[in-house]
């Protein structure tokens, strides 16, 4: 999607010398991927694009897709900035440094970066509670599976991928004592190709539920040739695997938009670290399968309805690593600033955090 | 690990090493005519997004791989017009080459993300596939795989053992020399050229079609490059190119499996296996400079003009 990115760019510049009083809201997104990624940054532009229904006319949104993380985002920001946006998205962890350095240049437009940790006046951090699904996704997957061994294909071992392997675990084995998770490393968010070897792999070794923490639909088509089942990432991927799939926990960016943007026009916005779950309806569960056991099925509503009134909490202590040690002491629940720095594995995961 | 899993690991390193073979086979004989395309990828993913919208449109994944291969040959055509009637930087222009056919495979195929098309379905081939293990190796697969199988043989067979292959090492070791003795040396490299276009169309088709059956931008995620290299790794042999694209295959299928059993090792230092390997043929093959000169066609890379002899 060059060609478009190329026309935004043009666009950008343009907007620049045209730029008047009388004109509506501005508001500029970066993205790492292509829209069609079918995952993460397709749900931040569908985001965008609800957004922009919800404001119509008083608002204009423009965006950059396929933006290296780097130097070259730098550029992009900037010139989002200087195009009059009054509030920049930038929606990947890597966005990070480039966006700090944009946002003291720019004191006067307001800034958010998605999944980051570094925050100033004009910019704030917003992230999805993303456990809260895998430990939904845990529960489901022990009760499915039949082997007792789930498959986790995770991109790369960071925090946010390692609670979530934690927060998997833990679902499972409350409804099944006995279930093993293998993990495997794919050393990538988006390789259609590598992400299906990832779920041969797994199922060569006998999992028979797949979880996967990267973003194409490849492993549910890889799920459904094998006659197993797989659980969808980020979007709602039924339709690659009708069969296999059990439900997709899907990013659902909008709220978090319109009330930002809100708050702007409003004044009101405070720069803030948010992070938004199923309470907040920023993860949602979508298209659950009708070919699933009436049992199951229950369950899975049971436990969504826990996490979301918070009657289950998963990362409540006493939690104990793989290595013995008490990580989160009883009576304590991990805060938000905990959360962003989890490293270990829970108790009961037979592998090694990556280094 | 037990032998069913090591026959699930083989299975799946020959499924892996595919795409890359069949680029590696085309891009051999274009190589070997002394032409050097670097445009692999983008070719790759023309082949792969026209493959999945003929397939797609038609309900016939066979008119499928015919439109990525076709396409595959016509962005092969627009690199041949370039380097050899207009002299363009063979590197230069391989390199344009994969930018633009990047770019244009996403804009192409922007309206069908999220597709799904049917693709082949594997074929056990009779008494074949019931040998122990080898079978479950080997004839289970699905035509594309058994078609390049054919297809390396067959080019085994014409490069090393017809006037064809003849024709092209002369074309590829001395065009001048070739063109003394009455060949038509930017005939010769034109069908290269397209032939490598056609296979890397249909190393495309085979990952939109057989492999993820699906349409993603960006799909082939550098398996081009890995093709690229493996041509080097095999020192222009096509015997050596089955093996190699099997070999990393096997190394990254390796690195996915090893983790799921719990073994112990970097997965990035695994993942990085098939380019070392590339890189230490490289060193063995440029450490001995009269080796390296019987295995590169000479020529490679340099550009001929029939109307200026030397």
């Amino acid at each position: 999607m060059k060609l478009k990115s190329l026309l935004v760019g043009l666009g950008l510049m343009a907007g620049v010398s045209l730029a008047h009083a009388e004109e509506p809201f501005k508001v500029g997104f970066v993205y790492v991927g292509p829209i069609g990624d079918l995952g993460w940054s397709y749900e931040h532009d569908r985001g965008r694009e609800e957004m922009q229904k919800y404001f119509g006319d008083k608002v204009k949104t423009t965006f950059v897709e396929n933006v290296a993380e780097g130097a070259d985002a730098q550029r992009v920001i900037t010139q989002l900035a200087k195009a009059g946006n009054q509030v920049i998205f930038t929606t990947s962890f890597g966005f990070m440094n480039p966006t700090v350095k944009v946002a003291k240049r720019f004191p006067n437009v307001v800034f958010e970066h998605a999944t980051g940790y570094k925050r100033a006046k004009n910019l704030g951090t917003y992230t999805l509670r993303t456990y809260e699904g895998r430990y939904v996704s845990g529960v489901t997957a022990g009760l499915l599976t039949k082997t007792n061994t789930i498959g986790y294909i995770g991109a790369f071992p960071i925090p946010e991928v390692i609670r979530d392997i934690d927060a998997t675990y833990m679902g499972a084995k409350s409804v099944n004592p006995d279930v093993k998770l293998k993990i495997v490393w794919a050393n990538t968010w988006y390789d259609p190709g590598k992400e299906t070897d990832a779920a041969n792999a797994l199922m060569d070794q006998g999992v028979d539920v797949l979880i996967q923490h990267t973003d194409s639909p490849a492993p549910l088509i890889a799920a459904q040739k094998r006659g197993i089942r797989a659980i969808g990432q980020a979007s709602d991927m039924s339709k690659f695997a009708p069969k296999a799939h059990v439900f997709s926990v899907r990013d659902n960016w909008a709220p978090y938009y319109i009330k930002t943007v809100q708050q702007v026009m409003d004044g009101t916005w405070k720069s803030q670290d948010f992070w938004g779950g199923l309470h907040d309806d920023m993860l949602q569960l979508t298209s659950i399968n009708p070919n699933l056991p009436a049992d199951v099925r229950a369950k899975i509503d049971a436990t969504y309805q826990g996490v979301k009134s918070g009657t289950i909490q998963p990362f409540k202590g006493p939690i104990t690593d793989n290595t013995g040690k008490i990580v989160v002491p009883a009576g304590h629940t991990l805060t938000d600033k905990e959360l962003a720095k989890v490293n270990w594995y829970v108790d009961g995961i037979t592998d090694k955090v990556p280094n | 690990m037990d032998a069913d899993l090591i026959v699930q690991i083989l299975f799946a390193a020959i499924k892996t090493g595919t795409p890359l073979l069949l680029i590696a086979l085309g891009e051999v004989i274009c190589e070997k005519s002394g032409v050097l395309n670097l445009g692999q990828e983008g070719m790759m993913l023309m082949g792969a997004v026209v493959g999945f919208i003929a397939a797609y449109a038609t309900g016939n994944a066979g008119l499928g791989v015919l439109g990525a291969m076709l396409m595959g040959s016509f962005m092969s055509l627009i690199f041949a017009v370039l380097v050899l009637q207009l002299g363009a930087n063979q590197v230069a222009t391989g390199l344009a080459l994969t930018i633009f056919g990047t770019g244009l495979s996403a804009f192409v195929g922007s309206d069908f993300v999220g597709n799904t098309v049917q693709g082949f379905q594997p074929i056990a081939i009779p008494v074949l596939s019931s040998i122990p293990y080898l079978g479950d190796i080997l004839f289970k697969h699905d035509i594309l795989v058994y078609l390049s199988f054919v297809l390396a043989v067959v080019i085994a067979y014409v490069a090393n053992k017809t006037r064809v292959g003849l024709v092209l090492k002369a074309v590829g070791e001395n065009p001048h020399a070739a063109n003394a003795i009455g060949i038509k040396v930017l005939q010769v490299r034109y069908l290269a050229i397209l032939f490598g276009g056609a296979m890397t169309g249909l190393a495309g088709a085979y990952m939109s079609l057989v492999y993820t059956p699906m349409w993603a931008e960006n799909m082939t995620a550098g398996r081009g490059w890995i093709a690229l290299a493996l041509v080097v790794f095999a020192s222009w042999r096509v015997g050596r190119i089955m093996l190699g694209a099997y070999l990393f295959g096997f190394a990254s299928i390796m690195h996915l499996v090893l983790q799921g059993l719990g073994v112990n090792i970097s997965s990035n230092l695994l993942a990085m296996m098939p380019y070392v390997a590339t890189v230490i043929v490289m060193v063995i093959i440029s450490a001995d400079q009269f080796k390296e000169k019987l295995l590169a066609p000479r020529s490679l890379g340099k550009p001929f003009d029939p109307r200026n002899m030397a």
